[in-house]
């Protein structure tokens, strides 16, 4: 297991270098700069300012220098917000994000998974349909979609809770964005948990469990549930990935401080750093978490071991 | 507008402040457009900084409610004959926040410092008027050789390039402002941060959590501190319109910026005394490419071009947020400024359509040979509905369109290198002057994206920057004017609007063209 971990880990080395050299390059590449705008700047300004973020040297001079600070883990000032280092950004927001992202996930297993079961004991019934057409409704319809109108009815009608901000995480200002942020995901578990629960309960050892007597909570808890998580366990790693994306939305919608609004931000203003800094610091989230999904898995899954060669 | 509809704003006003924070008379919440780059005067270029730093910071002239000037950190100030050297005696009661005074030496620090090429202050040629302001930007002077000087203590002169009509107005401005010489020195670039900031406006900055809200305080040193009824404002940086006017709804803040266009009549309906709608010293414009082998070279066609356009559909049917089509470059109620409006003004809508097409013919252009161009917009919504109307009005014409869209960094860089025909743009003016609008379109000028060049329209900005008769001057500008609007330079369409909403709880807020509003005169009312 530690061995199979450390070389994972080494193999993310060149993954994340691939990625931060093509990123870096896809960004330079992009029209405009991020000088460019409606008021043009006379070019002696310009010139200035490009001579003070370094852009005016050469570009894999720029690569060299971006790469060597990184290394000593300097991702550079911001362009944009010039009172603050990327580190002090992705440090204030990642905190914030990581908190929303984490209530997200585990309101979208724990309603999911409970969906996904009852649907499954209950297949073709009424309750089944309900289920199943929610969760249909919850996959198509896109969380900026569902942001506002929740703001709107709990927000502005209801006046139940607050319609943004942040308020230093308080749980008022936490339901609605991680309700928005989730219900994805939650259809995608409820459906998935279905599917799988209805599998494993066809199969022999639920038979053999069921002949030997057992009680039907104790053949679904003791025998079924683990087995039929594992497409879910596996699934963790893209819902992660569905949740950082959908909190680039979700976060601007209700004024949230996290980092998931800069991705697109930073991208639009050309502030190259920040844009870096996003990808640098989201490139290695993802890689370790699809590895502790992985690990999870076989934590899971007798037969898959890691360590056998 | 019927009772009951107007009932359910209030209702859900009231119903929300049971759940938001609970209202402090004194405490004013303001949504502001956006993250401020930074608090630093000197290193910011928005609007929504704006808001912010003019409060915490005063310069020597200041806004009064109305947005007109009144006084600010100079008590009085006397102006040479030539108009070139002004003279200020500083108030002996400005201090800054930690009760340090605010000397003329302060603001030596502070011009030296924006116009230092070490600061890479992206606003400082708004300062150019200053003598040896440019030549030491561009690091060819010294920060000392500044047309900036303390005669004593309270006593500043500033040396003009030239004379410069509009420069007391832009004494107002942040990138005007001193900043405390012996925090910066202490802090460099960090002073700027709450724990070190120092100000000498109406507030002191308390706290700034990042993309989430900035606390000011009332400061106890300012001058006129017993006339500043708010003891904290807090601005919360929104960035999506449609959120800014859910909190405001909910009562969650007291004054939003902007409000989304597309909610202007359910507005209107449910929160009419909230809504402030106000002329705004901008123009939303296209640019006509009149460079070499592109079609709107030819003044004709760009005359047609634009006599073919219905502002009023635009900004009535199309925007309806209260935006005034627009016949000039200038917008109206420009200080000091009488300016023309497009001949074609006058005619009815039928024979700008018959002269257009005449215009066309005598270009070239006909049903065997159909005008085609390239329309492009930055990316949004808004710009999108204008190109396509325009787009279809055109038709009629005989014009092929093709629009082309694309984000607003993409967009400035390559309208700028002329690749268009015709291309949307907007100016917001920097300071309340005709010289700021209609420098855009003098030969060479680098926001000048459609190359538009006119010896006779270049002659008279220079004879009116060399005049110092503010009416002869304003009269040199029109004859400008008109000579660009004759030769359809650009495309004006529509003049800008402020759009706010502002709590009917509150008193001290006033409409003006620069849309601009300092929190030390605003106070709820009971």
């Amino acid at each position: 297991m530690l061995s199979y971990t450390l070389k994972r880990l080494l193999q993310a080395i060149p993954t994340l270098w691939i990625v931060i050299t093509l990123s870096f390059f896809l960004m330079h590449l992009a029209p405009g700069g991020p000088f460019d705008g409606e008021r043009q700047l006379p070019p002696e300004i310009e010139a200035n300012l490009m001579a003070s973020y370094g852009l005016d040297k050469p570009i894999w001079d720029q690569y060299f220098t971006y790469m060597g600070n990184l290394l000593q883990g300097d991702l550079g000032p911001s362009f944009k917000y010039k009172d603050f280092s990327v580190t002090e950004l992705v440090a204030q927001g990642f905190p914030v994000s990581l908190e929303l992202g984490l209530w997200a996930i585990g309101l979208a297993l724990l309603t999911g998974i409970p969906m996904g079961v009852i649907a499954a004991l209950k297949r073709n019934s009424t309750v089944d349909y309900m289920v199943m057409g929610t969760a249909l409704a919850g996959v198509a319809v896109p969380n900026f979609v569902v942001a506002p109108l929740l703001a709107l009815v709990f927000g502005v009608f209801l006046a139940w809770l607050p319609v943004g901000g942040w308020n230093d995480g308080h749980w008022k200002n936490m339901i609605l964005p991680v309700v928005a942020l989730s219900i994805q995901q939650i259809a995608y578990i409820a459906r998935m948990m279905r599917a799988s629960m209805i599998e494993v309960l066809s199969s022999h050892f639920v038979r053999t469990a069921r002949a030997k007597g057992l009680s039907e909570s104790e053949v679904i808890f003791r025998h079924a549930l683990r087995p039929a998580m594992l497409p879910v366990i596996s699934y963790l790693g893209p819902a992660i990935a569905g949740i950082i994306t959908g909190s680039v939305v979700i976060e601007q919608i209700f004024g949230i401080p996290g980092i998931g609004r800069y991705f697109v931000q930073a991208a639009l203003n050309r502030d190259y750093t920040l844009v870096m800094g996003t990808v640098v610091f989201y490139g290695g989230l993802i890689v370790l978490l699809n590895l502790i999904v992985d690990l999870l898995y076989s934590a899971l899954d007798p037969q898959i071991r890691y360590d056998n060669e | 507008m019927t009772k009951t509809r107007t009932l359910m704003g209030p209702v859900a006003l009231a119903l929300a402040f049971s759940v938001a924070t609970p209202l402090q008379a004194d405490t004013l919440r303001l949504a502001i457009m956006g993250e401020p780059a930074s608090l630093d005067p000197h290193k910011i270029s928005g609007t929504w900084e704006n808001d912010v730093v003019g409060d915490l910071f005063e310069g020597l002239v200041t806004e009064a409610a109305d947005g007109s000037r009144i006084p600010g950190v100079a008590e009085s100030w006397k102006i040479s004959d030539d108009g070139t050297v002004y003279t200020f005696k500083l108030r002996d009661d400005a201090k800054w926040s930690d009760g340090e005074p605010v000397t003329a030496d302060d603001f030596v620090f502070a011009f030296q410092r924006i116009l230092s090429p070490a600061t890479a202050a992206d606003y400082a040629y708004l300062l150019y008027p200053i003598k040896n302001a440019e030549t030491v930007y561009a690091g060819d002077a010294e920060p000392s050789t500044l047309g900036v000087e303390a005669l004593d203590a309270t006593t500043l002169q500033i040396t003009l390039e030239r004379s410069t009509p509009y420069f007391l107005d832009q004494l107002s401005h942040y990138t005007a402002y001193p900043v405390p010489r012996h925090t910066v020195e202490a802090h460099g670039n960090e002073w700027s941060r709450p724990d070190n900031m120092v100000s000498n406006g109406a507030f002191q900055l308390e706290e700034w959590q990042s993309q989430t809200r900035i606390t000011a305080s009332r400061n106890p040193h300012f001058h006129d501190v017993d006339n500043v009824a708010l003891e904290e404002v807090v601005y919360f940086p929104i960035e999506e319109r449609n959120t800014a006017l859910n909190r405001f709804r909910a009562g969650e803040i007291d004054i939003a910026r902007e409000f989304p266009t597309q909610q202007y009549d359910w507005l209107q309906d449910n929160l009419p005394d909230a809504v402030q709608v106000a002329p705004y010293l901008g123009i939303y414009y296209y640019a006509f490419n009149a460079r070499d082998g592109h079609a709107t070279a030819d003044p004709r066609v760009r005359e047609a071009l634009s006599l073919a356009v219905r502002r009023e559909v635009i900004t009535d049917q199309i925007l309806g947020t209260g935006e005034v089509p627009a016949y000039s470059f200038v917008p109206p109620n420009v200080s000091h400024y009488e300016g023309p409006t497009a001949s074609f003004a006058d005619l009815s809508q039928d024979e700008r359509l018959e002269r257009a097409q005449e215009l066309l013919q005598e270009a070239g252009y006909g049903p065997d040979n159909p005008l085609e161009l390239m329309l492009r917009y930055n990316t949004s919504e808004d710009h999108r509905k204008v190109a396509i109307a325009i787009a279809a009005m055109w038709k009629p014409l005989g014009v092929e369109v093709e629009l082309y869209n694309s984000e607003v960094a993409v967009h400035y860089a390559d309208i700028r290198q002329g690749d268009f025909d015709v291309a949307r743009a907007g100016w917001i003016g920097d300071y309340n002057d005709a010289q700021n609008f209609l420098s855009l379109l003098e030969s060479g000028v680098s926001n000048n994206y459609g190359a538009y060049s006119s010896p006779e329209f270049d002659a008279l900005m220079s004879e009116a920057a060399n005049t110092q008769d503010l009416e002869e001057r304003a009269d040199i500008m029109a004859e400008a004017e008109t000579i660009a609007l004759e030769d359809s330079a650009t495309l004006p369409i529509y003049y800008y609007v402020s759009r706010n909403l502002v709590s009917p709880d509150l008193s001290g807020w006033e409409t003006n063209i620069e849309d601009i509003h300092r929190s030390r005169w605003i106070h709820f009312d009971n």
